[in-house]
């Protein structure tokens, strides 16, 4: 069962994206951002988020479902705090992405694409993050990471870990 | 003397106050005292050639826009960067955001567009700040938006908007692109009827990369003749080549156009690692037909000369691969992001790339065999020019130049033949590529 959060964005949020839509000939443009404030607040976006989304913008909660099933970067399902997302691109691939992911899902004790015990992490393969000059890079939530190796982000992995203790 | 337009050697470039120091916000003063016609004309003498991958000529998109001044009119700055082996569009974010935001109010008063959108690829959190950070301190100088008018004293103003993607290729097509920002599925439209007829909500559009579009002040300040003598004659002006894979110095580098490629690799990006060989190039993001480590000798780095040796320029984006690189594994992973990112409209992409996938999974744990890679061509024919955008080009090229150009490495990876041994005389006889421990057979 999931748990029933009641979706809410406050005043101030919706401001925000009632003067984002005056930016637009037509209010469906602001999904994308009304879905990225969902994904933010609630961590995924789930039916009731879709729902919210539709009377917000003022179209269907099919075109809402359509939009969130087509773009990868909204979850749809709970994640762990921190969503570690290794590009495994071929530049990256070239530099060692691939050992990087496996040395992450030991030290996790997780598969892609699941949440570790403590509620901590999250693992995603993705595809080109558009960092292959920089490469192998892991992008945790926003932030990316860049030039890695094992003992880079294990120390990151570590104190992200202290952060949360 | 190398040239530099779009990455200065300026400290602090991308602040608005040095951007000015160094003539920043002038050329738009001087383009607003111009005819639309007569800076479209400029561009076009510049030879100026569209940097998003398929080097359209930049005044020639601009010319298809009608000069109806009672419609709406938009500009869209392709800023989705997702072409594998493409970094460049974040290092215009970071380092020169406001010739970006020149080039884009100097293109808008050409084409006659009101609003303009830069399109962003939802993963570049930090650069859309950035780009952001840029967008605001320029509204406040009273460099866009209707403070324009007061400005520079003309009836002309536009607005620029930033659109965030959220993580899907194919909106780096430009009719996808405007589908996204509509709010929708980042489904190709079908062309005809082209952006500049029927684009955004069904008015008249553009849409530019934006290394493009960063190029524009500079044309206009120096004149189309200044540009079209930089690099080659038939695609001038500089590129971004991004280099990445096995390189010493891996980066962004700022050249001429026709810059030897040996020379990017060894004299700007350090050379290979180890001072191994170099296997195999991918000279503009994956989409482009590899080229063979032995065939660089001499190429010049230009739409034309990449195309005399069967490849393309594509981004600049350049992979470079050496001996010991698994080609195998390569083209796998390359086909894999093809299948990841398919919209699904058009069956031979949507079907071709899962299978081409699954043929090449079924080749590198050992059990292909040598019909398999004439499949592979053959499913890349069938791809290639049926659907609707050029997503099936770009998820065919690789598949087909890969194993055309390096069918030795390939034979290398796969049996001969495949036996299989089944009683049933229809099904051994047929040209089965299904790999044996996949078919059962009913009561045996």
């Amino acid at each position: 069962m999931e748990s029933t959060v009641e979706i809410q964005f406050s005043e101030q949020e919706l401001q925000t994206i009632e003067n984002l839509k005056t930016r637009y000939l037509k209010p469906d443009s602001v999904i994308l951002e009304v879905l990225y404030l969902i994904q933010e607040k609630y961590g995924y976006i789930n039916q009731e988020g879709m729902k919210y989304a539709a009377e917000l913008v003022g179209i269907s909660e099919e075109q809402v479902f359509g939009v969130v099933t087509f773009y990868t970067m909204f979850n749809t399902k709970p994640i762990g705090k921190y969503h570690l997302q290794v590009c495994t691109n071929v530049s990256c691939m070239l530099r060692g992405a691939y050992e990087l992911l496996e040395k992450l899902e030991k030290e996790l004790n997780i598969k892609k694409g699941e949440i570790s015990s403590d509620g901590l992490f999250t693992i995603s393969e993705v595809e080109c993050l558009g960092s292959c000059g920089t490469a192998p890079v892991v992008q945790i939530n926003e932030d990316y990471y860049e030039n890695l190796n094992e003992e880079k982000l294990l120390q990151i992995i570590k104190e992200l870990r202290n952060k949360s203790l | 003397m190398s040239i530099k337009i779009l990455l200065k050697d300026i400290p602090d470039y991308h602040k608005i106050e040095v951007y000015q120091q160094y003539g920043g916000y002038k050329t738009i003063k001087k383009a607003l005292q111009k005819s639309p016609d007569e800076i479209i004309e400029e561009v076009k003498k510049s030879g100026l050639r569209g940097r998003g991958g398929a080097c359209f000529p930049t005044g020639l998109k601009w010319s298809f826009m009608p000069r109806d001044k009672n419609i709406p009119k938009f500009l869209c700055i392709n800023g989705d960067e997702s072409e594998p082996g493409s970094f460049k569009d974040r290092q215009i974010f970071e380092f020169n955001p406001h010739q970006l935001i020149e080039g884009i109010l100097i293109s808008a008063y050409a084409i006659g567009a009101q609003t303009c959108y830069i399109y962003i690829r939802g993963e570049y959190v930090k650069w859309i700040r950035l780009m952001q950070k840029a967008l605001d301190d320029a509204y406040a100088a009273g460099f866009v938006g209707e403070k324009m008018k007061e400005t520079f004293g003309t009836d002309f103003y536009t607005n620029i908007y930033i659109h965030r993607g959220a993580g899907a290729y194919i909106c780096g097509e430009e009719s996808a692109l405007m589908n996204s920002i509509e709010g929708h599925r980042g489904y190709p439209r079908v062309k005809p009827p082209f952006p500049a007829q029927y684009g955004l909500w069904g008015y008249p559009t553009t849409i530019n990369n934006v290394e493009t579009i960063a190029n524009i002040p500079a044309i206009v300040e120096n004149g189309g003749d200044w540009y079209a003598s930089i690099g080659e004659p038939k695609h001038p002006g500089t590129l971004l080549f991004g280099v990445s894979g096995h390189v010493n110095k891996p980066g962004v580098y700022e050249l001429p156009t026709g810059t030897l490629l040996t020379d990017i690799i060894y004299k700007y990006a350090g050379g290979i690692p180890g001072n191994k060989k170099i296997k195999c190039i991918i000279p503009g993001g994956t989409s482009m037909p590899p080229i063979r480590g032995d065939q660089i000798e001499g190429l010049k780095m230009d739409a034309e000369s990449l195309r005399q040796v069967g490849s393309a320029i594509g981004t600049g984006g350049i992979i470079v691969m050496d001996e010991d690189t698994d080609l195998v594994k390569v083209l796998t992973r390359i086909t894999e992001f093809y299948w990841h990112e398919s919209c699904g409209q058009c069956t031979p992409c949507r079907e071709g790339t899962g299978w081409m996938l699954k043929i090449l999974k079924r080749i590198l744990d050992g059990r292909g065999t040598s019909k398999d890679l004439d499949l592979l061509i053959d499913i890349s024919n069938n791809i290639e020019g049926h659907t609707i955008c050029a997503f099936g080009e770009a998820t065919a090229w690789p598949v087909k130049f890969m194993i055309e150009r390096f069918r030795d490495e390939f034979e290398a990876r796969v049996n001969k033949s495949i036996v299989i041994d089944i009683p049933n005389k229809v099904h051994s006889m047929r040209n089965t590529v299904i790999p044996i421990d996949e078919i059962k057979i009913n009561g045996n």
